[in-house]
């Protein structure tokens, strides 16, 4: 399976040399066999003693990631969409695009696109599933912004970039949640842990966390608006990745994970709620569109919320219709797409309002479109795979497992989201193959596809009708698997076309098809409705307004605090230190004042450090550069003569003469500095600068007096004055340290010195005048 | 610009000067068992250098004392560096000095320690710092 998985990818890499020969051979021919060969090696799983198999590769064994791939019904389901369904677009996207397009990119970024979607459907790890879903997002994105010269494609793969991604971060830490949880990587183990999850205090944000990823992959409402603009792609990709593909993603995660989360009620209301809301709002958005892709777009958006709406039931009937719809789905909306594609590309146009009557140019095509659309609807006719799954949905609708007062609610919202659906879907067939004709309009004039475009969807709308006959076929075999591996409950389910006119499902099959019927005939009667429900309000100006001011106010932020003054960064550094210092300091109780071991003061130590503190103040009060400089002066001799009453000879020598070479520096320095400006500081500022800088003054004296207090040990002090004279051979410790004990401090002073000394002749001497000014 | 005549100031500079360079010298042999060293040595020595700067001039100190001063920083840290290298020799740590007692023929017994070498690389440095940046901004054309 690996292979199966890894394949794409190494395919990938030969894409760009095979790209080169394009002139003669269509790079997708070579493409063609990568998905095919893969459906072939899935197909030989289907049959009805079908159980699951477990390979396992290490990766990262040390922490418990590793390629774990699972297969079971709902992944083989799954393998077998995206390996057929992409056999099929890349054989359409061969007659699709043209030669002269970078073919190379395109092909590349779709195969690495079915590895990463195969990857997630396939993988038992849980972080393996994580890359493999992020790949998917990196590689729609790349598809997506193909055509890049073309502003809405840029637009329309940053939106679903950054709500995808969003998405999978969250995923990710709901993953994450999931392992700590557990203590297990794999799926399959966490499903033998349910009780384990389900009794953990995470429970809810696990739940929430991987939710908003499926979420948002799955464009389910509020997050259904990047579908829309990810319209902008090659319709292959369309069809592919965003009908049939990449948002069934989302649908997978919830499947998988829902016999961990079944039984928790929350999974059964935010599931089934946003399922049927995304329904609703989606096939209501839908028929306002008029754009081909548009219509689509928001059809898939409600399809989507119908499928998560029944897993979210979570009954056995519920899920076999999920799954039966996911099959579905997938085969009449990929036809539709390429249907779309055919005809965008044989008019020249997407724009239904231009289009009409295409039935006498296309036929073909407008039969296809016609099985596909009527099976989208989910009319009453027996070979039409769409209409057995919307009915199995009603019924699922009818019986859920817990009837309160909001579940009475959902089978009345499911027929309306139908009825909805059968009005887009009318609106989507008639609209572009009926009507009047308008050739003027058309940027091209119509004629019917080539056959090799032809090909996919006629294969897609087959496997409609076949389902729609037979459709027991896949049932026994296939689905009924994919049912179990999602309810363990899950039994052979018969699928009939008739069930009796005591079948309330019927009934609201045939609700749907009157209403819808008169709705879409009425349309143009009703559509100003539009004008007052999304009206003004859309999730695209929120997203919108979303991005744009995150921009504006993180500049606005940084340009509050980063005001490139050094005064407001000194403040916010010694603030920030003094507050977090003293918060600290008094939640762990640091402070300490102990004035048992103290020294007497003599008279000469009071007046000396009383002369300091009065210099220093006056430094402060001075307003010349200069008599602040020598005023300051008087303080550094003040240390000086501290050193001596405390003696240390050294150290008041070396104190006096550095003393005065600094000040005598300063006053070289401030004698060309300009005079010192008035403070123009507000009263406020001034305040605020006073209340840190006496903070910060009672912050070291608190903490010096601590530390003083609190000596843990004694000093190491004596040994020196033992071994100074037997160790180092002199009598003068103060040296015997700095040049013999601790003698490399010495030598790295010295280095700095010497380095001060080079930076101001670098400073002097290497003048650039020229960039002065 | 008329021309100072400070004579009682170059008088007692020469004066000054040598004992400022003879107490530089006194400080940076006697730092081993007396206050002083290789730092405060050095400084005093850059003391007297800069009064006879400030006396005669620059440019007759500049003859008298042909010496360029940025270039003793790295002489002096070289010899820093020395003594810590030299170490190995004897197979001993990093910066490992040592001390020994010699009778000379005038002196008498005297200490000599390899710390002295090492407070020679300080002095030398430190003598070359001060003179450099001193030097420097003194003489920034304006």
């Amino acid at each position: 399976m690996i292979f199966a998985v890894l394949v794409p990818l190494l395919i990938a890499c030969f894409i760009p040399a095979l790209s080169k020969l394009k002139e003669k051979i269509h790079t997708g021919i070579f493409v063609f066999f990568v998905p095919f060969i893969i459906f072939l090696y899935f197909v030989q799983f289907v049959g009805s003693d079908f159980s699951p198999i477990l390979e396992q590769y290490s990766w990262i064994p040390s922490l418990g990631i590793n390629f774990d791939f699972y297969l079971d019904g709902l992944s083989l389901l799954f393998v077998l969409l995206i390996s057929g369904i992409g056999t099929l677009v890349v054989l359409y996207s061969i007659y699709y695009l043209d030669k002269s397009e970078r073919l190379g990119h395109f092909y590349v970024y779709l195969l690495m696109f079915m590895s990463a979607m195969l990857g997630v459907v396939l993988s038992d790890n849980l972080f393996v599933l994580y890359t493999f879903w992020e790949l998917t997002s990196i590689s729609s994105f790349l598809l997506i912004g193909y055509w890049h010269f073309k502003e809405r494609s840029r637009y329309g793969a940053l939106k679903s970039m950054l709500i995808t991604v969003l998405g999978g971060l969250s995923m990710l830490g709901g993953f994450i949640l999931l392992y700590v949880v557990t203590g297990t990587t794999s799926i399959q183990q966490m499903i033998n842990q349910v009780d384990v999850i389900l009794s953990s205090n995470y429970l809810p944000l696990i739940l929430g966390f991987i939710l908003l990823g499926a979420f948002t992959k799955s464009a389910q409402f509020p997050f259904h608006i990047w579908l829309p603009d990810a319209m902008e792609a090659p319709t292959p990709v369309s069809a592919y990745l965003h009908s049939a593909t990449m948002v069934k993603a989302g649908i997978f995660l919830v499947a998988r994970f829902s016999p961990i989360f079944s039984s928790y009620e929350w999974f059964f209301i935010i599931v089934s709620v946003a399922g049927i809301i995304t329904l609703c709002w989606g096939s209501y958005m839908s028929v306002r569109q008029t754009d081909l892709k548009a219509i689509l777009a928001f059809s898939t958006i409600s399809q989507l919320g119908m499928i998560m709406a029944m897993l979210g039931f979570g009954t056995t009937a519920a899920v076999f219709a999920a799954v039966f719809h996911i099959l579905n789905h997938a085969t009449f909306k990929g036809s539709l797409f390429m249907v779309a594609g055919i005809v965008d590309h044989e008019t020249g146009t997407r724009d239904i309002r231009k289009l009409g009557g295409l039935a006498t140019f296309m036929p073909i095509t407008a039969t296809l479109a016609i099985f596909a659309t009527f099976s989208m609807a989910g009319v009453p006719l027996p070979f039409l795979n769409g209409f057995y799954s919307k009915e199995l949905f009603f019924e699922a609708s009818i019986h859920l497992e817990d009837p309160s007062f909001w579940s009475q609610a959902i089978p009345y919202l499911a027929v309306l989201g139908s009825i909805f659906t059968f009005v887009y879907s009318m609106y989507f067939f008639f609209g572009t193959f009926t009507g009047k004709k308008n050739l003027g309009q058309l940027p091209k004039k119509p004629h019917e596809a080539p056959f090799g475009m032809l090909v996919s969807p006629i294969l897609l709308v087959l496997g409609v009708i076949l389902i729609g006959l037979f459709p027991n076929m896949v049932n026994a075999p296939f689905l009924q698997h994919a049912a179990e591996a999602i309810n363990s409950n899950a039994e052979f389910h018969k699928v009939k076309f008739w069930h009796g006119w005591n079948s309330p499902a019927l009934w609201m099959s045939l609700i749907v098809v009157a209403l819808g019927a008169t709705l879409f005939l009425t349309r143009s009667k009703w559509q100003g409705v539009y004008r007052l429900l999304p009206g003004k309000v859309s999730f695209n100006k929120v997203y919108d307004a979303i991005v744009a001011n995150v921009d504006t106010v993180s500049q606005a932020i940084t340009k509050y605090y980063m005001t490139g003054s050094l005064k407001t960064y000194m403040s916010l550094i010694l603030g920030t230190t003094l507050i977090v210092s003293f918060v600290f300091m008094f939640i762990s109780d640091g402070f300490a004042i102990n004035t048992n071991q103290l020294a007497d003061i003599s008279f000469i130590e009071i007046a000396v450090v009383m002369v300091m503190i009065a210099a220093a103040i006056g430094t402060i009060y001075m307003n010349h550069n200069v008599a602040a400089v020598l005023v300051l002066g008087v303080v550094g001799f003040g240390v000086a003569i501290l050193f001596v009453i405390y003696r240390a000879p050294d150290i008041a020598l070396t104190q006096l003469v550095i003393e005065t070479v600094s000040v005598a520096l300063f006053l070289l320095c401030f004698y060309h500095l300009p005079k010192l400006r008035k403070s123009t500081d507000s009263a406020k500022t001034k305040a605020m600068n006073a209340i840190i800088s006496i903070g910060f003054g009672t912050l070291i004296t608190l903490v010096a007096i601590s530390a003083h207090s609190s000596r843990w040990f004694e000093s190491i002090s004596d040994y020196f004055v033992e071994n100074s004279y037997k160790l180092g051979g002199g009598d003068n410790i103060v040296n015997v340290i700095l040049v013999d004990m601790r003698g490399l401090d010495t030598l790295f002073e010295i280095a700095v010195l010497g380095i001060a000394a080079l930076a101001i002749v670098g400073l002097i001497k290497n003048k650039n005048n020229k960039g002065a000014e | 610009m008329y021309k100072t005549n400070d004579l009682i100031l170059r008088t007692t500079t020469s004066l000054i000067a040598f004992i400022l360079l003879g107490f530089a010298v006194y400080l940076l042999l006697a730092g081993h068992n007396s206050p002083g060293g290789g730092f405060v040595g050095g400084l005093m020595t850059s003391g007297a250098i800069l009064l006879m700067n400030m006396s005669y001039g620059f440019d007759v100190v500049k003859k008298v004392l042909p010496i360029n001063f940025t270039k003793l920083i790295p002489i002096g840290l070289a010899i820093a560096v020395g003594t810590g290298v030299g170490s190995f020799l004897f197979d001993v740590p990093f910066l490992s000095q040592t001390f020994d007692y010699f009778h000379f023929p005038i002196f008498g017994e005297i200490e000599l320690a390899t710390a002295m070498i090492f407070d020679v690389g300080v002095y030398l440095t430190v003598v070359g710092v001060m003179m450099t940046i001193i030097l420097t901004i003194a003489n920034d054309k304006k």
